[in-house]
């Protein structure tokens, strides 16, 4: 599934003719656009895939391509590289918004890697209790029920002062887990940009438990705050 | 430059201009007026008496002589046709309560709605492209040349279907929209040509139709829009409803007039409310002064505090898309680095108020930045980014725009909820690729609904169009396997593509949009106008030519009444005599450019009588100009000569 930079395929380049590998946004020979690459968003930046990753360097490369692929540089070119630059550039977008943010990009990783990864849900399905991490089983029901009544008193226009500082203290245990799961998320990265092929697959496995457990914590924080901001 | 010049346009609510860069500085080119700003009218000429029996069609003007005709026969006149823009019939029936025109009786659900106008009916495009025409125009008589390119600005939050339509009403007017831009980015743009910044701006655009936010960060020439919010309903004329709301009532109750039932009185009363509003971002007072129908006087003191407690509400509705701007670009106000105020609305004192506490900026010994016109500063930054699009100029080279997509984008899934392929704030272009499959042994048709917004039920979002996935190979239900990628262009239109994996074909899209006009209408609607209006350049330049030397021409006729004329020595007047003869002479000729040259000479002939027409007419306002400008102002019997832009006349 994932895609080494060396063994890209090599292909034509539409202008000159001289092949290249298929990794490439530029021929190397004649520097013209080329149609988007085949590989993975980390090889649209010339990276190995990792998860700790320098983000200003990032950014600085983000912008070094924008300046050459931007379908701006591009308005009164031909039609075909005209193309060209609009899908090249939302692909350099697509990778950039992806790998800058710490959890799409793992998510993306792991995706690559074939691992079944939850998707963010939204609508009436955001808490199902049979998602719920055993751990926190208790906590999460009473927080529930105090959200319920929350938003009841909030529709009979009764404020209860006391449920609100219950739903402050919850928010905040629930910010800390929060932060616990990212220190334990940084951990893993470690495991896995430093391991070998076996402990790789440990790191992977932990690393989808900890995304399902976050996106859990921060729809919950979310609910929270939603209830929380309403009355403010 | 063999491709022509590239021109920024602001198709604003209430004025709309088109700027270029001249040099490495961008300017606003004036209409023959002489005023940068062409009112977003559009009016049809009254219907001649007696009517021409062969194939009489009425003439459209745009601009400041349309805004006139708005209190004569405002049932010819429309304006604020922005807020029109792209929208379906049933979002604009409360709109339109507010306006004097009428949607055309015949216009039915699902159709672009059309607007009657006097005996005939147009399209929100269709009256944007006549402005946008006016402004080409101005343009080709500046530059002598024809103008074919252009880049517009669009509110941040506009959705595809208002982009769309814009982009159309280019196409009509005869240009080539090489870029759609975000007006406060464009802002942005303006600002930051002549200082290398680096840091986070705000850019707060309250115009006479929209609100924006767009929080932007600046590094080495690249402007990054971190995210943007905003209200597409929001503006200026709000404000005028309410002044305007409280006149009526008050003449109904104190006087027993009930204006509301005469459009023409309305606008006059709409024209009042606009000075006392725009009187009171410098005075602590103002006030209305009309004359009723019966002859009564409405006279009523708006004191500050009391128009700004009225505004409050309005004003108000700007905090929330602020807040979540700063929100999505995860910041909070004191990581702003600099504000900057965009739009006429934003002159009002208790706006600026507003502004300062929502980014704490008096706190931190700060103040916004409002050192560019607010009304023009759009139209700069317009022209900035035809300039970067143009390619050709070392001012611009190192500048880059990586602007958003304001709205999410989702596709209708189970339950009629929203999946979200593509999330707000994302940098455009931006693309997703989503697989479908049939759920119907032997289905050849896949129906998918996409919509743009940020609620969870696909109903409350904007419906942007459904597509039919049609061809599909028949196989078991589930198996096929097909690919739709969605891409978010850099004008933020969308556009989808289709594939079927499995088999390898590619499967046809049927795009139905759910607002907006099909290609062939735009068509359609391109020809009808140059059918009726537009001419050969070449003979439309000579034809302004001659109507300017015929202008100056008609001063000079009556100069000899003024008493200034006698103040001239006998070589000034043989000096106008002889420019004059030969102005006469070469206007019979058809060379456009020697016509404007003699009229230039006997502009430059008569400057100094102009010079002693001012100082007679006590007028320190025009001092400076020419015969050519001072006669339109000073000689009450001049009318307006030019057929392309009827100037405005004080």
């Amino acid at each position: 599934m994932l895609k080494v930079i060396d063994s890209a395929v090599p292909v034509a380049c539409w202008s000159c003719s001289i092949g290249h590998n298929d990794s490439t946004l530029f021929c190397p020979h004649c520097s013209k656009i080329q149609p988007p690459p085949g590989g993975d968003y980390f090889s649209v930046f010339s990276l190995e895939p990792k998860l700790n990753l320098d983000l200003s360097a990032l950014e600085h490369e983000f912008h070094r391509l924008s300046r050459k692929l931007h379908p701006d540089r591009f308005a009164r070119a031909e039609e075909n590289e005209k193309q060209w630059s609009l899908a090249d550039t939302a692909l350099l977008n697509d990778a950039y918004r992806t790998l800058k943010d710490p959890i799409r990009r793992t998510e993306y990783l792991l995706k690559l890697l074939g691992a079944e990864i939850g998707v963010e849900h939204s609508g009436k399905d955001r808490i199902d209790p049979s998602r719920v991490p055993a751990d926190l089983l208790e906590e999460v029901f009473e927080l529930n029920m105090q959200l319920e009544e929350m938003r009841a008193a909030r529709e009979s226009g009764v404020e209860d002062p006391a449920l609100h500082v219950s739903l402050e203290q919850a928010k905040r245990k629930f910010d800390v887990l929060l932060e616990a799961v990212d220190e334990d998320l940084h951990a893993e990265w470690k495991e896995w940009d430093e391991g070998d092929r076996a402990t790789r697959g440990a790191a992977q496995k932990k690393l989808v438990a900890l995304l399902d457990r976050r996106r859990y914590l921060s729809n919950l924080v979310r609910d929270v705050n939603e209830v929380l901001g309403a009355g403010a | 430059m063999a491709e022509g010049r590239v021109v920024g346009i602001d198709l604003g609510t209430t004025n709309s201009l088109v700027a270029y860069m001249e040099g490495d500085k961008p300017v606003v080119i004036p209409g023959v007026d002489g005023s940068n700003l062409v009112p977003s009218v559009v009016a049809l000429d009254p219907i001649p008496d007696p009517i021409p029996t062969d194939g009489y069609r009425p003439t459209v003007t745009v601009g400041n002589s349309a805004r006139k005709a708005l209190i004569q026969t405002p049932e010819r006149v429309i304006y604020s046709v922005k807020r029109l823009m792209g929208r379906g019939l049933e979002e604009i029936q409360e709109e339109l309560k507010l306006f004097p025109f009428h949607l055309a009786g015949d216009t039915e659900v699902g159709e672009v709605p059309r607007i009657q106008l006097g005996e005939l009916r147009f399209t929100p495009p269709e009256i944007s492209a006549y402005i946008l025409r006016q402004l080409k125009r101005n343009a080709e008589r500046f530059f002598s040349a024809p103008v074919t390119q252009a880049v517009i600005t669009v509110p941040a939050y506009f959705n595809d279907a208002q982009r769309q339509a814009t982009k159309d009403a280019g196409r009509m007017a005869g240009l080539e929209v090489l870029r759609l831009v975000n007006e406060p980015t464009a802002a942005a743009l303006a600002y930051g040509l002549d200082r290398a910044k680096s840091g986070t701006i705000a850019v707060y655009d309250l115009g006479g139709g929209t609100f924006d936010i767009s929080i932007l960060k600046l590094r080495d020439g690249i402007f990054e829009v971190q995210s943007t919010n905003g209200d597409t309903h929001l503006g200026g004329d709000d404000i005028d409803n309410l002044l305007l709301a409280i006149a009526l009532d008050e003449i109904h109750a104190e006087h027993g007039v009930d204006l509301r039932q005469h459009p023409g009185a309305v606008q006059a009363v709409r024209k009042a409310a606009i000075e006392v509003k725009v009187k009171l971002s410098t005075e602590p007072m103002a006030r209305f002064d009309i004359e009723l129908p019966n002859g009564d006087h409405y006279q009523r003191e708006i004191p500050r505090e009391v128009f700004e407690m009225l505004i409050e509400p309005v004003l108000k509705r700007t905090v929330g898309p602020c807040k979540q701007a700063l929100a999505d670009a995860g910041i909070t106000p004191e990581q702003i680095d600099e504000v900057v105020l965009v739009g006429g609305s934003t002159r009002i004192p208790a706006v600026r108020k507003l502004v300062d506490e929502l980014f704490h900026l008096t706190a931190r010994g700060k103040r916004p930045h409002t050192e560019l016109n607010p009304d023009e500063v759009v139209a700069l930054g317009a022209a900035v980014q035809a300039n970067i699009l143009a390619g050709s100029s070392k001012s611009t080279e190192e500048m880059l725009l990586l602007d958003v997509t304001p709205l999410s984008l989702g596709i209708e899934a189970l339950g009629r909820t929203v999946a979200r392929i593509i999330q707000r704030n994302s940098t455009i272009p931006a693309s997703a690729t989503e697989h479908f499959t049939t759920g119907v042994d032997g289905q050849t048709n896949v129906a998918i609904h996409v919509v743009q917004g940020e609620r969870e039920l696909a109903a409350d979002c904007r419906s942007l169009a459904r597509f039919d996935l049609k061809g599909i190979p028949p196989m078991s239900a589930g198996l096929p396997r097909i690919e739709v990628k969605f891409l978010i262009d850099a004008d933020g239109i969308l556009h989808v593509s289709a594939r079927e994996q499995r088999s390898g074909t590619a499967a046809q899209i049927e795009v139905k949009p759910t607002y907006g006009l099909t290609d062939e209408q735009v068509e359609s609607m391109i020809l009808e106008s140059f059918d009726h209006a537009e001419e050969d350049f070449a003979r439309r330049l000579l034809i302004e030519a001659r109507n300017e030397a015929e202008t100056i021409l008609a001063a000079v006729e009556r100069a000899p009444l003024n008493p200034a004329w006698n103040q001239l020595t006998s070589d000034e007047k043989s000096a106008i005599k002889l420019a004059s003869v030969y102005l006469k002479k070469v206007k019979q000729s058809d060379n456009a450019a020697a016509i404007r040259e003699a009229t230039l000479i006997l502009d430059h002939a008569t400057r100094r009588f102009a010079e002693l027409m001012m100082e007679a007419a006590v007028s320190s306002a025009l001092r400076g100009k020419t015969m050519n400008t001072a006669g339109e102002e000073l000689a009450e019997a001049v009318t307006a000569p030019h057929a392309m832009a009827p100037a405005e006349f004080k």
